[in-house]
Order: structure tokens, then sequence, then C-alpha cells
């Protein structure tokens, strides 16, 4: 079984500090991490090929320093990691950077599963696991929380609705975005930490990936950020004081337009 | 050769900084009293180009010829209905969406996709709808992708919205993702500020980004039709008006556009509590502090003298104490509810970006300096088992319950 792994290199968002005085982020030593939903869909693959052999590729579009997130993908049981880079991607919206990953897929070849986190950390669309799937042309399902079976070209998987689950059946190949409930990751083996290490990463570019130039960075993003603002911080909260039964009255007297 | 598409002019950069203090990415820094770009951290957003008050900075946005864009009118709202009910969420983009409409001088209308709903088409038009396109089938009786995306690419490409609104739920998000790319339009998720800019007729899209610390405002400049998701409790639900009325337009498509390559086998339903976290008016949420499982029973009962529904922290969904679906937080779900009572969480930053937005926020910790009371209105520093017996007292005899 082929599949294929798309992830994203998001800084670490416990690391994130504001600005008490300027109200800005700061972003000195933040540390670069695996998109935290993208790790439960590396090791659904790695789990995946455990059940039926073969091969899992991990594939993330992002800087030259992304490579260390395909290293780490490979520590935890990946096979190959390919990092599409480009300046030309620069400013990609999720309709751009949902059509470089499918044209990188395109170029990887044959596959059965390609699996992509839920959403990013730090943008929270939820729009490039179905934009690629679009781009390909192929089936999904979006917030699979269990692959339930694989047999005759067909997959039975779970996905969390707002009031439970579907259980859906797709054809592959296909994609699906999976949520945290589907795994625990693995930590890195010593093995897998030695691979990584010596692993090497495939490196390409927007030409690499036969990338149409219009549909690509900024060029190829119907979206334009206009304006960035830091808004009024929330403001610090009024304690209430006094004893229990005291402070149980104040907040039913403040909270009484709301409850009722 | 520097094909960057931004570039900083050194004769006129002055080191000021200002720049790197507004940059999102921290892609800029100042050397030698000049502001480099690190173009491998840059985004290209133009943030610092706004910022620059010696116009030292440049980016070439692109200059791709203007469209005619003039045949697309109107807002739409893609109403989400489960089972033949038709979902809250809609009728907030419903309201929203005419503001939109008014602002534009157009119609607001719905799509509404099922079997058997010609029934609701009511329920839509009280709450604003001037035209409902209907497409009622039995294979859309349930969502699926393919024909769900389908039948609204069929309809978009016939009768050409300008705007386009869609709830940012568990449907919408694969639904919408998936028009979007395939009539190559621009969408923008998770709106919390929907506006027009009158003279270029474009909306004007606000969204957070690293969890609410940053707004972006994004337009779609050159695309039709501009296309937002908005999640639930955002907007507000419109007056209903049962003298108004809409013009309803039923279509009818083929297998090949119904037809889906997934197939439903079952729909499970799992919520212990009737009420829908990301639905609900009022959340309670337990933290570590509760201590332990059967120590949500003091959260649950408050709960449910409020109508509200129950959350949690991330650490509780870790303990076991409480099914994933309940957690809110950076891995869990992102809620804004008219009120929000945090129990016992400390309010670790993944935590607060799922509820800071949350209209009014009431938190008992007993460390007074709990990150939690930075955001919370209301703060009561004290022991939970104590306050929250005393509060469901205190509301029930409110509520006279």
């Amino acid at each position: 079984m082929n599949i294929i792994v798309c992830i994203k290199q998001v800084p670490n968002t416990t690391d994130v500090k504001i600005d008490p005085v300027k109200n800005t982020l700061i972003r000195e030593g933040v540390e670069s991490i695996i998109n935290p939903f993208d790790t439960y869909a590396i090791e659904e693959a790695v789990r995946l090929k455990e059940r039926f052999t073969g091969k899992v590729t991990v594939v993330t579009m992002g800087p030259p320093q992304a490579e260390s997130a395909l290293k780490e993908a490979i520590s935890l049981g990946c096979d190959e990691g390919i990092l599409v880079s480009d300046r030309k991607f620069a400013g990609s919206d999720t309709w751009a950077t949902s059509y470089t990953l499918a044209c990188a897929i395109k170029k990887i070849g044959a596959f059965d599963i390609i699996l992509c986190g839920k959403q990013a950390s730090d943008g929270d669309t939820a729009q490039v696991g179905p934009g690629i799937s679009t781009h390909l042309d192929v089936p999904q399902v979006t917030y699979v929380k269990k692959i339930e079976e694989i047999k005759d070209n067909l997959a039975r998987v779970e996905r969390m609705t707002e009031e439970g689950y579907d259980i859906v059946e797709t054809p592959i190949p296909c994609l699906f975005t999976v949520v945290k409930e589907i795994n625990t990751p693995r930590l890195p083996s010593l093995k897998g930490m030695m691979r990584a290490k010596s692993a090497k990463i495939i490196q390409w570019t927007a030409a690499d990936i036969n990338a149409d130039p219009k549909n690509i960075g900024l060029d190829g993003s119907p979206t334009r950020v206009v304006k960035i603002f830091t808004p009024a911080p929330r403001k610090g909260g009024e304690i209430l004081k006094g004893d229990t039964a005291d402070v149980a009255k104040q907040v039913g007297t403040l909270l009484k337009d709301i409850i009722i | 050769m520097d094909d960057s598409k931004i570039k900083i002019i050194t004769e006129k950069c002055t080191g000021c900084t200002l720049c790197v203090r507004i940059c999102p990415f921290g892609a800029i820094k100042v050397e030698n009293k000049k502001a480099i770009i690190d173009l491998s951290k840059c985004n290209l957003c133009g943030a610092c180009v706004d910022s620059c008050k010696f116009t030292a900075i440049v980016l070439d946005k692109g200059s791709v010829a203007k469209k005619d864009l003039s045949a697309y009118k109107d807002v739409w709202v893609f109403c989400e209905q489960k089972k033949g009910v038709i979902q809250t969420i809609s009728f907030e983009l419903l309201g929203e969406g005419k503001k939109l409409a008014d602002k534009l001088g157009g119609k607001l209308c719905a799509v509404l996709l099922g079997e058997n709903i010609e029934s609701k088409v009511d329920e839509v038009a009280w709450r604003g709808a001037d035209k409902i396109y209907l497409v009622d089938d039995a294979q859309l009786k349930n969502y699926r992708d393919d024909s769900y995306t389908k039948v609204l690419v069929e309809l978009v490409k016939e009768y050409k919205p300008e705007i386009i609104l869609c709830g940012a739920t568990v449907m919408g998000r694969s639904l919408i993702s998936r028009v979007a790319i395939t009539i190559d339009a621009g969408l923008t998720a998770d709106c919390t500020g929907l506006d027009i800019d009158p003279e270029e007729r474009l909306l004007l899209q606000t969204r957070p980004a690293f969890g609410g610390n940053i707004m972006a405002t994004i337009i779609t400049p050159n695309h039709r039709p501009q296309m937002s998701t908005v999640r639930h409790k955002v907007m507000k639900e419109p007056e209903l008006d049962k003298s108004h009325k809409a013009e309803v337009i039923k279509k009818k498509y083929g297998d090949n556009v119904l037809s889906s390559r997934t197939r439903i086998i079952d729909i499970v339903e799992e919520i212990e509590e009737t009420i829908n976290l990301s639905e609900a008016d009022i959340i309670v949420s337990g933290g570590r502090g509760i201590a332990a499982a059967e120590n949500f029973s003091h959260i649950k009962e408050l709960a449910k003298v409020l109508g509200a529904a129950v959350g949690a922290s991330r650490a509780t969904v870790d303990a076991g104490w409480i099914p994933y679906s309940h957690q809110v937080g950076q891995t869990g779900k992102t809620v804004c509810p008219k009120l929000y009572i945090a129990c016992g969480i400390s309010g670790q930053i993944q935590h607060l970006i799922g509820m800071q937005s949350s209209k009014v926020i009431l938190a008992i910790n007993k460390d007074p300096d709990a990150p939690i009371f930075k955001v919370a209105t209301y703060g009561i520093v004290g022991d939970i088992f104590e306050v929250i017996p005393a509060l469901t007292k205190e509301f029930k005899k409110i509520l006279k319950k």
C-alpha cells in the first residue's frame, strides 16, 4: 500500500507569547514543530503500513528549514521525505497550497491513501486537505476518527460529526483528514532517529513538480491579505471579593440577563 | 537575480523597526540600521508595507488583468440540514447575509439541498431569504461530499452569486473547500467580521490568526464568488418575519451530478448531553482542578441548571474523565458562547485559543495567578468544590428551579 502524508511545520503555540506593552506576538525563540494534527496522520500512515505493508511518503511545502519536520516524520516511521520548496510559493493561500501539494503528489505517482491532519494549528482553515483531493479528483472523507477496514479497494471509516460519527465507505485511492481521536502517536524509536539522521530528503522546486506558474504563490491565490492588526486585548478580569455565598450572589446579579 | 515580490528600498529605510514589530511572521530584522526580510519566513501579507512611514517597502501584488465580474450578483447562504432540520448556523448566516445583500443592493438567496425539505422553505424565507434554490432528491438526504459539491457547483455556474456564506461546520468546511477549488474561487475560513467595501464591491473578511492574537482582513479581488465560512454564534439570528415570502426555484439534476463515490453506511449519534458544544449559549467547563472523573458531576449539575453544554480541558480528556467530544481548545473545539464558565481550568494558551472569544467568561480557580483570570470577565479565587455548589444554588433560585 502506498501512503502519502501531507504535513506542515508550524510555530509552537505554547511558545508564542504576547508582548504585554506593545500587544504584539513575540516570535523570537519560538520553536517550529509538526502541526499537532499532522502527528496523528503520520501515526495512522505508519500503522497502515504495519497492517498492510507498503511505503509511507511524507511531503511538506515550506521553507528549507521545514526539512527538520520531514526528518522527524521519518524518525516516527515514514520511509521517505519530500520537501517542496521554492520562493515562488510565497504568499500562497489554501487554493495555491493545495494545488502545489497536488502537483507534488502527481509526481510521486500511484498512491492508495493520502492522509492529512484535519487542519493546521496556525491557520485553522481545514481547507488544504479537501483542496488536495479536489485537485486530484479523488474522493475524500474528512474528520476521520477510525479506519475500520480496507478491503477490495474499499475503505470503511468513521467520520466524526457534531453529534457523533458517520460510517462511510469510499473507494481507494482517496484522501482522509484525521482527528486526534484516531490514535495516540508513538515516540520516535532510537532506530528511527538513526535513520532520520542519515535520511536524504528529496527537494523539489515549482519546476520539478510541473506547477503552472499562474497557479502558485501569490499569483495563484484568489485571496489577498489587505490588513493585519492586533485586536484590543481582552480586558483582565474583575476578581469578585467576599465569602462563597456572597460571591455567588454577586455572580447571580452580574449574569442574570445572560442565564434567563 | 532578485525575483522576490517584496523589497526594501535601502535608501529610504531609517531602521526605525516599525516593520519588525508589525510583522506577524517574525520575518524582518534590522541590521546596520536597515531592515532585512527573511524571505523564507515572509508570507507577503503586506503588513510591513502599510506600517512603513517612509514608503521604504514595496510589494508587487501582481497586476492581473481585471476580470469583468459584473455578471455575479446576490448573496447566497448555504443552508445546512440534518435529518431535515435546518441547523441554527444557517439562520445566523441569513441574518448576516441580509446585511451584506442590502449594502450591495442585491438579493439574499438560500441554497437548500435534501430530501422532502420543501416544507422548510418558509423557515428560510421568514429569516430574510428573497430567493431559495431548492434541490430535493433522495440522493441528497444526507451530506455526501461528491453530490453536494457537484450540485452547488452547478447552481453557482448557472446563477453566479457574488458572495457565498457557509457554516464552519464539519459539513460546511468539507463541502465549501471542494466547491472553491472546483470553481476557482477564493475562500476564507472562520470569519468573525464581514463587511462590504462599497467602492470596489468587495467582501471584507476579517478572521483571527494565531489563536486570535492577530486579526487579518482578507479580500478576493479578482475571483467570484467570494466565499466565507463562519463559526457558530459569531453572527446573530435575524428576527422572524412570518410575512416575508421567497421565490422558490426548484432544480432537478441527473445522476451524473447527484451520484457520489462515497457511501454512508450508518449515522451514529453519541453525545451524552443533548446540547451540542458549538451551538451552546452557555458552556460550563471543567479542568484539572476538578481532580477526579466523578467530580464532573458538579460541572454537569451546574450545566443542567443553566441548560448549558459541558466542556472540558485537554488534561481531563487525556485523563479519561470525559470523552474527547467535550474538549475545548486547540486540539478540540473552538467555541464562542454568550457565557463560558471555566471551573478549575488554569488557562493554558491552547485552551484559551478555543474559548477566548466567548462574550462573558467566568473563571473559578484556587490559584490567583492562573492565566485564565487574564481573559476572564469575572474571576473567583476559591475552591471550586465550594463555589460551584453555591453558584448552582444561586442560579436555581434565579431561574426558579
